[in-house]
């Protein structure tokens, strides 16, 4: 017996005493993320509906295959071949994994999913159903230390989502000077995955968190305080930015299946 | 105006306990530490409870009030809904002695094993010069009352006896980070230690320390996860390394 049935402790047969509604939130957390991944996956095997013009989803955007339907590309850079060992692969699987890496090993999410599906622990002070936990310190969790380099590779993508966002003030035709539902939606989108990044904990320690000495490095302790700021809001950012991300992706399907139409303002 | 409160009281020692059932007065504006007091007072004369300022700054009065690690001198009774039993337990992560205290002394060898602060050889006393961006930081961490109740439900230890061996605890991640982040501390192999001999990478940062804190300190934000980007600079950053090496910078 380990834990707090350890034969030192207090001798209480209970797993917890707590009275509150402890489990609401890991099963919110469960159901919301597990409903996400399935919706991504389902969308990211789907390749297709994805693209209508000006408005191309966040889940294929860098689109970078020479399976990408015509449009969709940046400036026609296809540099990945539509197969790969005879698979035809969708141009969001071969992107996926850095979005998809950078939440999985972010500080946030780290809590969130070790809670709500790793129960380890399910809530503070409910004991926790493993025998073992040796936490981050061996494979395959030790590449949670690898969350810099998605960082960065997100900070890329950021702007990808953002010229896709400012080309949306397009009309079909091409021609500047529109707004549409479509180009809020990805506005909003992408203006939240830059709060996302920017409020991240790699992020304040990239800025200025790794110094010892603020007062040698002033404007680098100014970016400290003001990501500190946003570094307050990481959660709240990470659900905001993953909601609009699959919106914004909806949005596109259903445009571009045509079951929606995208309103034009002006 | 006085009415009456159902609690339950944990009482026993390192052999055997039980969950007794009092009923006992509770007055308005009253915490938990009063009415374990009134207990003590007039239905068990030997309950053994450990306290000192009532004032939430000695960190002597953590238990697990309805199954969370507080201050019972920082509970006010009239936090829980009229009518609720409040169960009082002694802190579940550490031995107990006998009914609502226990012995903390893991958390006083984990300290002993942390190097103290290292100020430059040639630094006499009262020389010590420092602005106040580069010791804030370390002055969040400075608040720790050592009431040890991030020690008590972090996981890592709570769920798991065998762990306590290799893992110092978030108390002493802040003190670690404390030191790492001084502008006059010099000793150079924290980052390291912190992962190789304290445990750092144990963590994974579900911020319980941080919920149960009656500081409001940010240690998870403040201190683990800094601490974890330190380390990863030092072991799991490539170009990070190279860059050191090259530019033989030892601090920034």
């Amino acid at each position: 017996m380990s834990g707090v049935f350890s034969p030192t402790r207090a001798k209480i047969k209970e797993r917890t005493l707590r009275t509150d509604k402890w489990w609401l939130q890991p099963l919110i957390t469960f159901g919301v993320l597990f409903s996400f991944i399935i919706y991504a996956t389902f969308r990211a095997f789907e390749n297709a509906n994805y693209f209508t013009e000006p408005l191309i989803s966040p889940f294929y955007s860098p689109c970078l295959s020479e399976a990408c339907v015509a449009g969709s590309t940046i400036a026609g850079f296809t540099p990945v071949s539509a197969q790969v060992l005879n698979f035809a692969l969708s141009p969001a699987l071969i992107i996926l994994i850095f979005p998809l890496g950078f939440r999985m090993t972010c500080y946030y999410y780290r809590k969130a999913y070790y809670r709500a599906f790793w129960l380890s622990p399910p809530a503070c002070a409910v004991a926790e159903p493993h025998e073992k936990y040796t936490g981050e310190t061996r494979a395959p969790l030790i590449l949670q230390n690898a969350h810099r380099w998605f960082f960065y590779a997100g900070l890329v993508f950021n702007v990808f989502l953002t010229y896709d966002a400012i080309i949306s003030f397009k009309n079909p035709e091409g021609q500047w000077g529109h707004a549409s539902v479509g180009s809020l939606v990805l506005l909003v989108s992408s203006t939240l995955l830059w709060f996302y990044s920017l409020s991240c904990h790699t992020c304040r320690h990239t800025v200025g968190g790794r110094l010892k000495h603020f007062s040698k490095h002033p404007v680098r302790y100014k970016l400290w305080t003001w990501v500190s700021i946003l570094n307050h809001k990481h959660q709240q950012f990470a659900w905001y930015s993953l909601a609009a991300v699959a919106f914004a992706d909806i949005y596109v399907r259903e445009v571009a299946t045509g079951a929606w139409t995208n309103f034009y303002f002006f | 105006m006085a009415r009456k409160l159902n609690l339950r009281i944990w009482r026993g020692d390192s052999d055997s306990g039980e969950l007794k059932d009092v009923q006992v007065e509770v007055n308005e504006g009253e915490v938990v530490l009063d009415v374990i007091h009134r207990v003590q007072a007039t239905q068990m004369g030997d309950l053994a409870v450990r306290w000192n300022c009532k004032a939430g700054k000695c960190g002597s009065c953590s238990m697990e009030i309805n199954g969370k690690p507080r201050l019972a001198c920082m509970t006010q009774v009239a936090s829980y809904p009229e009518g609720e039993t409040i169960t009082v337990t002694p802190l579940r992560a550490f031995p107990v002695i006998k009914d609502l205290v226990t012995d903390v002394s893991f958390n006083y060898k984990k300290a002993m094993e942390i190097p103290a602060y290292a100020p430059p050889a040639d630094l006499a006393p009262g020389d010590a010069r420092m602005q106040q961006v580069d010791v804030e930081r370390s002055q969040e961490f400075r608040k720790c009352i050592e009431c040890f109740l991030c020690q008590d439900v972090c996981h890592v230890v709570r769920d798991h006896e065998e762990n306590k061996k290799s893992f110092a605890g978030p108390r002493f991640f802040i003190r670690i980070a404390e030191l790492d982040m001084h502008p006059l501390d010099i000793l150079k192999n924290r980052k390291k230690t912190a992962q190789e001999e304290h445990g750092l990478g144990m963590c994974n940062i579900t911020k319980c320390c941080t919920e149960v804190c009656p500081e409001h300190i940010r240690i998870t934000d403040n201190a683990i996860i800094p601490m974890k980007e330190r380390v990863v600079d030092i072991k799991y950053d490539p170009a990070r390394w190279l860059g050191s090496k090259i530019r033989k910078r030892e601090g920034l």
